[in-house]
């Protein structure tokens, strides 16, 4: 059986350049369910498909408020997100605190992602196994950020993680224009939960349960909208399952799985 | 080898009852304890007086600050004294950071030199950070941060001896003016001015813009006209002042230094009066 | 063995060296007072800040809605009241953020408060702290604090530089202490009731203005804070500015 010498640790390069331990790391956010983000010229909205282990079981929590001006959207361990959320909180507070001023979207997810960096250059720890979308608002406009914890941090004016995120991915291209000319924060949530009702398998549908969505923007406060509170904006859909299994042309989401071609033999259900 | 040992004799012959030295063994019984080992201490006058006290050595007198319609002016001479002797005449006491905030710094210029190393380390880490090309530091920041830099310091005991005046524009971009000092106590105000200044130009000051909010009918050579005179009467009463003083003038054109200013309009007609030391008039 | 109880301070230093100390507080003078009411509280403040016998500002905010509808002041030395009201706001985001934006009662707000101020018993914050708002029944509530934690809860109390001014004023206006009804030839109490708001916001006004007079750390203007069912408002009155 083929075994990978140079996945031991991630400070190995294997002879082709890569670093299997952060790559796997990234493959654990595909684990996770999905979220996405999207920006208007004013708002960012994030939306997440939350998960539940068991029938009975609590749903795992997608959204996290970092300040007033800030949220993110996590896919992939949930508890390395609590870890990263409470930093970028005290950095956050510190920044009103030392300098009466909100901390800069841009500081906030470099801030992490040096963070991340580190980890991908020490042995003996491991890189974070979460992706982030980091929604904030501050003096220089509406930001939307993807965390990844190889430590790289891209600028998105739409942009998806997470389990089939390559459907919601397809929405945002499909509609870009439409989404960056959104006037209401309305229209950028149904947006949202449209590109993220494609990342759905064939028996989910979008609930007031499974789904989260929050919004952040001009003289808008990071708000989430969970359970009851986010029954409003399904109700502004005009339906809440995948278009692609509506329309029955079966062409499977060929991204989806490319992105399935795991490194790794035997994949562990991660159970964010 | 165990000695059994009565126990009142044990409570009162072996434990020092001095209130200064309670319970340490009894001299009588053990000796004198030899106060080198392991640097122990027990008498104060051993101990040099633990230095955390300190006084400004170097000083720099009065900083003036005023709103006005379109921004803020600010002024600070250029002397800097070692007690009563005029030491330096070319010290800067008004320093900009960042692109639209002036600092001016009065009292320990050591101390105002640390300052100035911290906050060029604030400009430098934000633009470190600063992938927009925006700048994002302006006088409510800075003036923040040196609040918590010499409200820590005064915490420790250790303070840093300065009075500061910090101008700019506030993030709704109107004119902004605060006063920070080395207890970390803080205000704001159309008309500032730290040391001597608050007793002899916050009254001339007052007299042009005797309610806050009315800065914004001031024009700009109106508070420069006053700025001057303060500096003039300052320079008439304060033994420590200088005549040569920098002007800082900050508006939405930038900020502007003039340097070398002098004071103008000086009248020593009254002097020719003064006999002896009353003010007995002749 | 003549060991006996040492009587006398035998090493006591009498040749201390005499010491110029850096004195880390100032008094910035002010007075704040709290009132609660039936279903509503307020905190009022002046708004001059003062060092010495100068004024540093005629307006400086002193009282704080620090989130939750709770106010809050902390009268005396400036930068220990900031720097304590910057750090219960910031402990209480961070109840937000641990207990899923659950609403601090004032009575745990005062708790805190307590530990806040007691943590540094040795090094004190050196002010007069008030808090006010509703309580879990919605009846207004006011917390006062001496400048080491100790605290209680009052139908009222005055706090800073003109404090001994306007208490007796309150034990009197608001307490009705030594007020007898009317025929009874002072043996029986006039009984308690609850204050409307328009009757505290007069006595409020009383008290600011009389010891503005009295007081050369007081005036510039009076801050009044409100909290009732409806959330936090304030309203403004100039005092005398001399």
């Amino acid at each position: 059986m083929f075994r990978n010498n140079y996945d031991n640790d991630s400070v190995t390069y294997s002879p082709t350049g890569r670093l299997f331990q952060v790559e796997y790391a990234l493959e654990a956010i595909k684990q996770g369910s999905a979220a996405v983000g999207l920006a208007s010229k004013t708002h960012v909205v994030l939306v997440g498909l939350k998960r539940n282990a068991e029938e009975l079981g609590s749903y795992q929590k997608k959204l996290i408020k970092i300040d007033d001006h800030m949220g993110v959207a996590l896919a992939g361990l949930a508890p390395d997100a609590r870890v990263l959320s409470n930093f970028l909180r005290k950095q956050a507070m510190n920044s009103k605190m030392v300098f009466n001023r909100p901390l800069s979207v841009s500081k906030a997810v470099y801030s992490i992602a040096d963070k991340a960096q580190q980890n991908t250059q020490s042995y003996g720890s491991r890189p974070y196994g979460v992706g982030l979308l980091v929604s904030g608002y501050d003096d220089t406009g509406a930001h939307l950020y993807e965390f990844q914890p190889s430590g790289s941090v891209l600028e998105y004016y739409g942009a998806s993680i997470g389990a089939r995120s390559q459907a919601a991915r397809t929405y945002l291209e499909r509609n870009l224009e439409k989404i960056r000319d959104c006037e209401t924060p309305e229209e950028l949530i149904v947006h949202g939960l449209n590109a993220l009702r494609d990342t759905l398998s064939q028996d989910v549908e979008l609930t007031f349960k499974n789904t989260s969505v929050s919004i952040v923007g001009k003289d808008t406060k990071f708000t989430t909208y969970d359970d009851e509170d986010v029954q409003q904006w399904l109700d502004k859909l005009d339906s809440v399952t995948n278009s692609t299994h509506r329309d029955e042309d079966d062409d499977e989401e060929a991204g989806d799985n490319a992105e399935d071609q795991d490194v790794t033999e035997d994949r562990m259900e991660t159970d964010e | 080898m165990v000695t059994v040992r009565s126990e009142s004799n044990l409570k009162n012959a072996t434990m020092n009852h001095d209130p200064f030295a309670w319970g340490r063994p009894d001299d009588n019984v053990y000796g004198k304890y030899n106060q080198s080992i392991a640097q122990a201490k027990n008498n104060e006058l051993d101990a040099f007086p633990k230095m955390h006290t300190q006084q400004p050595i170097i000083t720099g007198t009065s900083v003036l600050g005023i709103k006005y319609k379109n921004g803020i002016i600010m002024a600070a001479d250029n002397i800097g004294s070692y007690g009563s002797l005029l030491r330096f005449s070319n010290i800067e006491r008004i320093i900009k950071v960042g692109s639209e905030t002036v600092v001016g710094v009065s009292g320990d210029i050591s101390d105002f030199q640390q300052l100035e190393r911290i906050l060029e380390e604030l400009v430098i880490s934000e633009e470190n950070y600063d992938n927009q090309g925006e700048n994002n530091l302006r006088a409510p920041h800075v003036h923040e941060y040196l609040t918590r830099v010499l409200y820590n310091r005064r915490n420790k005991m250790n303070p840093l001896w300065n009075s500061i005046i910090v101008g700019g524009f506030d993030n709704d971009k109107t004119p902004f003016l605060k006063y920070i000092d080395l207890l970390g106590v803080t205000y704001g105000s159309s008309t500032l001015a730290t040391g001597f200044g608050s007793y002899l130009a916050i009254p001339l000051l007052r007299k042009l813009i005797p309610d806050d909010k009315d800065y914004s009918n001031i024009e700009e050579e109106d508070a420069k006209k006053v700025i001057q005179e303060c500096m003039r009467v300052l320079f008439y009463r304060d033994a420590r002042s200088g005549e040569k003083f920098t002007l800082v003038t900050v508006n939405d054109e930038g900020v502007k230094f003039e340097k070398d200013v002098e004071v103008t309009g000086q009248s020593w007609e009254f002097a020719k009066n003064l006999v002896g030391y009353g003010s007995k008039q002749l | 063995m003549n060991s006996t109880v040492a009587s006398e301070y035998s090493s006591e230093i009498h040749t201390t060296p005499i010491e110029h100390r850096f004195n880390p507080y100032s008094d910035n003078g002010g007075t704040v007072l709290g009132i609660a009411g039936k279903d509503f509280a307020v905190l009022a403040g002046d708004t001059r800040q003062v060092e010495g016998y100068s004024i540093n500002s005629r307006y400086e905010q002193k009282i704080f809605n620090v989130g939750d509808d709770i106010v809050m002041t902390a009268n005396g030395f400036a930068a220990d009241g900031s720097a304590l009201i910057d750090r219960f706001r910031n402990q209480l985001k961070w109840y937000k953020f641990d207990h899923n934006n659950k609403k601090l009662s004032v009575a745990s707000s005062a708790r805190y408060i307590r530990h806040l101020l007691y943590s540094k018993r040795f090094f004190p914050y050196y002010v007069s702290t008030l808090i006010a708002g509703l309580d879990d029944e919605g009846k207004g509530c006011v917390y006062s604090f001496d400048p080491v934690g100790s605290y209680e809860r009052e139908q009222c109390r005055a706090g800073g530089a003109a404090a001994s001014l306007i208490m007796p004023f309150l034990d009197n206006q608001v307490n009705f202490k030594n007020q007898y009804q009317p025929g009874s030839d002072g043996t029986e109490k006039k009984p308690l009731r609850y204050l409307e708001l328009d009757e505290v916001l007069e006595l409020v006004k009383d008290a600011f203005s009389s010891a503005t007079e009295r007081h050369i750390q007081v005036g510039d203007g009076l801050e009044i804070f409100i909290v009732t069912k409806e959330g936090v408002r304030t309203e403004y009155y100039p005092l005398k500015r001399d």
